[in-house]
């Protein structure tokens, strides 16, 4: 019975890395074991070159003048390049320089679950979704004839669902006042953004949709006519409960 | 191209509609009228504002005694026992705008989505109404660090996985 075989043994994963929680779950036809072992290390030597950290990563060297970016692994001149790009994309709202210190890190998590996404894919996966931190990339289906499924965090209500999003080539990001670590500012003003509790973009590929995300988050009352303007799907929710949503 | 698409509602009139679908349950006893084929025939949106709270009612609806302002009127849909759960909604009009929808019921469909149960949210989970599988399979939300994941949904969601 080929729908019970679909979804009757996925493989589950929680793997703690980058001071988040990263979920994997692999649906059949799935792959070996160290595939997934594989793609779970990867993740760790992410981290280990670009954490802010870790005074040994890449990154920090790069910060403290030791090292040229030639000397670093090839994916940090990728993920710079592209942050620069993204840069340009939002208006300068999503900034890897904040207060002028290189700290990519609100790229690199994305990037890295669209990464690790693929990798499984590589080995063989048709139908996965990885969850890092609450951003979400999803390949496939989550069982015959079913899309992935994917809830939006309610940001006002801990444990609740405020919609939900389908799809099959699925990337789900979320920006917050929730959100850790990297606080979140207009790099215009330096002000904390209140206009908005959450910001949710959803597209293909996580990489541009999480700093989509972050970018229109910080932008605050503007990100409904940016979002707009590129056709980027979202959801929007106001301190208030209030939910507005971009695109189709 | 594959579909990608919120759930989410802008007006009522999808929210009565999808509920309307879904009346070949049998609707459980309940003491107000019936919201989905009564709305889906005659949407809030042609609903005179009352000029007197005296006004007479749409058949087949109740009007709560606690709107906000005398423009504002608030229908409570019967309760409906779909194949997913117990889902009874009111909607909240304001002159001819809907202010609000709220769940009154929505009971849990499975035991991986005891958490989706919200009396507040404005929003209805279509795509958990009309799938297959009422299913959620991960979360997206604002980032929370490893100590923040206990509390989550997602937490729960992979435990109800791995388990």
């Amino acid at each position: 019975m080929t729908a019970a075989t679909a979804t009757a043994h996925p493989q589950r994963r929680v793997e703690h890395c980058m001071g988040t929680v990263f979920s994997f779950d692999i649906r059949s036809p799935g792959v070996a074991g160290e595939a997934l072992d594989d793609v779970i290390a990867w993740l760790h030597h992410i981290d280990r070159t670009f954490s802010t950290y870790r005074g040994d990563s890449d990154i920090s060297r790069l910060r403290r003048g030791e090292v040229e970016l030639r000397d670093c692994a090839p994916d940090v001149a990728v993920v710079l390049a592209r942050c620069a790009e993204l840069t340009d994309e939002t208006d300068g709202y999503f900034d890897c320089r904040p207060d002028g210190v290189l700290d990519p890190s609100g790229y690199v998590k994305g990037w890295a679950i669209e990464r690790a996404s693929d990798m499984l894919g590589a080995a063989g996966s048709v139908n996965h979704s990885i969850t890092g931190g609450g951003d979400v990339q999803c390949t496939g289906h989550a069982g015959a004839d079913r899309p992935w499924v994917v809830g939006i965090a309610d940001p006002l209500r801990p444990r609740r669902v405020i919609a939900t999003v389908s799809g099959s080539e699925l990337a789900v990001a979320t920006s917050g006042t929730a959100e850790r670590g990297r606080h979140i500012t207009d790099p215009h003003t330096g002000v904390r953004p209140e206009a908005l509790a959450s910001v949710t973009v959803v597209g293909r590929r996580l990489a541009d949709v999480d700093a989509y995300a972050t970018a229109a988050f910080a932008m605050g009352e503007l990100a409904n006519a940016w979002l707009t303007a590129r056709d980027l799907s979202a959801l929007l929710v106001d301190p208030a409960g209030g939910v507005v949503n971009t695109g189709r | 191209m594959k579909r990608i698409f919120f759930a989410v509602i802008g007006t009522v009139l999808g929210l009565v509609a999808l509920l309307s679908f879904k009346t070949q349950s049998a609707p459980l006893p309940a003491p107000a009228g019936g919201l989905p084929a009564a709305a889906a025939s005659n949407p809030p949106s042609s609903t005179p504002a009352p000029a007197t709270t005296s006004g007479p009612a749409p058949p087949g609806r109740s009007r709560s005694s606690s709107a906000s302002t005398p423009a504002s009127k608030k229908f409570v849909g019967t309760a409906v026992q779909t194949r997913y759960g117990i889902v009874q909604v009111a909607v909240t009009v304001s002159g001819t705008h809907v202010a609000a929808a709220n769940f009154v019921q929505l009971t849990a469909f499975d035991g991986r989505s005891q958490q989706i149960n919200s009396e507040a949210a404005p929003i209805l989970l279509q795509e958990t109404l009309t799938a297959q599988s009422a299913h959620i399979d991960t979360v997206s939300g604002a980032t929370y660090t490893s100590d923040g994941y206990v509390q989550s949904l997602q937490s729960a969601l992979d435990q109800a996985g791995i388990r």
